[in-house]
């Protein structure tokens, strides 16, 4: 177990200076997600065209780990479909609970920085929070969509 | 700035001490285990490890059944353990000591059959803003039981009950006041002797949960006389799923009895069935023989030590810490109570406790961080979380210089 996998330049950065922070007004769904094990409390806002995420926000407050997660996120899936998201959701779960695992890393881009989590089972609820919640804002979404 | 490290003024042997204790030598990535974990579970000596071993190896099966001479030992041990248990926290009677699953199992048991036929609408019951979810959680299911109310004392910016509001809250309504002897999430020691007299005083009964005071210092449930006290076995040395509810007689022979099976009946027919004596009613089932017995073992090597001398060292450990930490730039101490147990909770500006644990923990530091069963605390004071360290008397001042130090190190990865 080394640290420094875990704790990647790309990760501080992020978590010292997350992206996309903040609520976004207005919006077309959003999701609180909870993490009762350590605390961490998140709120992820989507607004859309259509299928595809025209615009993303987080806040909230959680580990290092988590915002860094949410933050990077948040980069990941602006202008993607409901459905490549899925996928990349997919691709990040993969990466962060097999060793094995045939992922992309060229394909992830910054997210790939999370690889170093897997090291550190109890920590891979942090990483992945933002995701389940970004998942619910979505389904939420189109729950409401078809009772219109 | 770094303290001196102070010579300490107790006479414990430290050193010989860590030796009984066989899980606090060995490596943790690759550095010596730093265990500061201790008020969520403390560590066995070897005295507790032998004396389970040598009951399955040479002593087990059931108690209060057979005639045989395996029976009669286990028996002989089982019982003898309710003679150490009430000696140790000075009960008047071994009838008074019921040994349960632990504290959280003990509060249920309050709960249910002391407090449920008693409750209705318009009752109160009455507990602080410091308890663990152990001594909030039972009692709002009793509430929603009855229709009684569950009244909470607030606490202080420092982590300690406020009195005053306490006078106004304890009155003609209250059923039950339940309180922590000790913060598990704080370290404040709740001055619960003053309290109890109060409650007295208007006639209400009292429950004390003591999980995180029996092991740090010297428990009198006559001098403190309260009611009811819970505890659990794995924060005192001894195994888990195993605690102990003391019970003022003249209640606990009022109570039904809690749960039905064999052990807690004298004779059972269709038509009839009549309860065992005191306190075999409220141990329905097989007890767990090896873990009272290796509780008993933890209170004679607790008591070999000295709890007079276990408090004074880890005051000493206390104080040391409390210096320390405060040194470290951007820590915050949560929970400053005049009087406290060895526990120190913080926050660390910038970095989140989780991050803290991981940290700590590839330094070979063990610590807990999280809520700590103590949501409506962390709420309090508006945080999400706190890292703390605990501290027992195998630790030492050099391991809190190497939390500091890896304390340091976290800050300057993250913060």
């Amino acid at each position: 177990m080394d640290l420094k996998d875990l704790y990647r330049d790309v990760i501080v950065d992020h978590n010292r200076n997350p992206r996309n922070f903040g609520r976004l007004d207005p919006s077309d769904a959003h999701a609180d997600g909870h993490n009762p094990l350590c605390g961490d409390r998140l709120t992820m806002y989507v607004s859309l065209d259509d299928d595809q995420i025209r615009d993303v926000k987080f806040e909230g407050a959680g580990c290092a780990i988590s915002v860094a997660s949410a933050s990077l996120l948040t980069e990941a899936v602006k202008g993607k479909t409901k459905g490549e998201v899925h996928a990349l959701f997919e691709q990040v779960h993969d990466l962060l609970t097999k060793h094995d695992a045939n992922v992309d890393l060229a394909k992830l881009g910054k997210l790939a920085a999370l690889s170093g989590v897997r090291e550190f089972p109890a920590r891979v609820k942090c990483a992945s929070l933002c995701w389940h919640t970004l998942h619910a804002a979505l389904e939420r979404q189109a729950a409401a969509v078809s009772t219109e | 700035m770094s303290a001196a490290r102070p010579l300490s003024r107790t006479s414990l042997d430290v050193a010989a001490i860590r030796r009984d204790f066989p899980i606090l030598d060995q490596q943790i990535n690759g550095k010596p285990l730093v265990y500061l974990d201790s008020a969520a579970s403390s560590q066995r000596p070897r005295a507790v490890i032998d004396a389970i071993t040598r009951y399955y190896e040479r002593d087990h099966a059931n108690v209060h059944r057979g005639v045989h001479t395996l029976s009669q030992r286990a028996t002989d041990l089982y019982e003898g353990t309710r003679e150490i248990v009430r000696r140790f926290i000075n009960a008047r009677d071994t009838k008074e000591i019921v040994f349960v699953r632990g504290t959280t199992e003990a509060v249920n048991l309050v709960a249910q059959s002391f407090a449920r036929p008693k409750l209705g609408p318009g009752d109160e019951i009455l507990i602080s803003g410091l308890e663990h979810h152990a001594n909030i959680v039972p009692w709002q299911l009793v509430c929603e039981q009855t229709g009684a109310t569950l009244k909470v004392i607030p606490i202080t910016q420092d982590g300690e009950i406020d009195e005053a509001a306490f006078h106004q809250l304890l009155g003609p309504r209250t059923r039950l006041l339940a309180l922590a002897h000790v913060s598990n999430a704080l370290g404040t020691v709740v001055p619960v002797k003053r309290l109890i007299a109060a409650a007295k005083k208007l006639g209400v009964p009292t429950l004390l949960d003591g999980a995180q005071s029996v092991p740090h210092t010297r428990v009198d449930v006559q001098d403190l006389n309260c009611d009811f006290f819970c505890f659990s076995g794995h924060k005192m040395l001894g195994p888990t799923g195993i605690g102990v509810l003391y019970g003022r007689e003249s209640l606990l022979q009022a109570m039904p009895p809690w749960q039905g099976g064999g052990d807690m009946i004298l004779s059972v027919s269709f038509e009839k069935t009549t309860f065992n004596q005191l306190p075999w009613k409220f141990e329905a089932g097989t007890p767990n023989i090896s873990g009272t017995i290796g509780l008993g073992a933890a209170i004679e090597y607790l008591e070999a030590i000295g709890m007079d001398q276990i408090a004074a060292y880890e005051h000493e450990l206390l104080q040391y810490a409390t210096e320390r930490l405060c040194a470290v730039t951007g820590l915050r101490i949560i929970g400053t109570a005049k009087d406290k147990a060895s526990v120190v909770s913080f926050t660390l500006q910038g970095v989140h406790p989780h991050d803290i644990g991981t940290i700590l923990d590839t330094e070979g530091i063990a610590i807990r961080t999280g809520h700590h069963c103590a949501m409506p605390v962390m709420d309090f004071f508006c945080i999400p979380a706190t890292a703390r360290a605990s501290f027992a008397f195998y630790n030492t001042f050099e391991e809190i210089d190497r939390l500091v130090d890896a304390l340091e190190h976290a800050r300057r990865m993250l913060a």
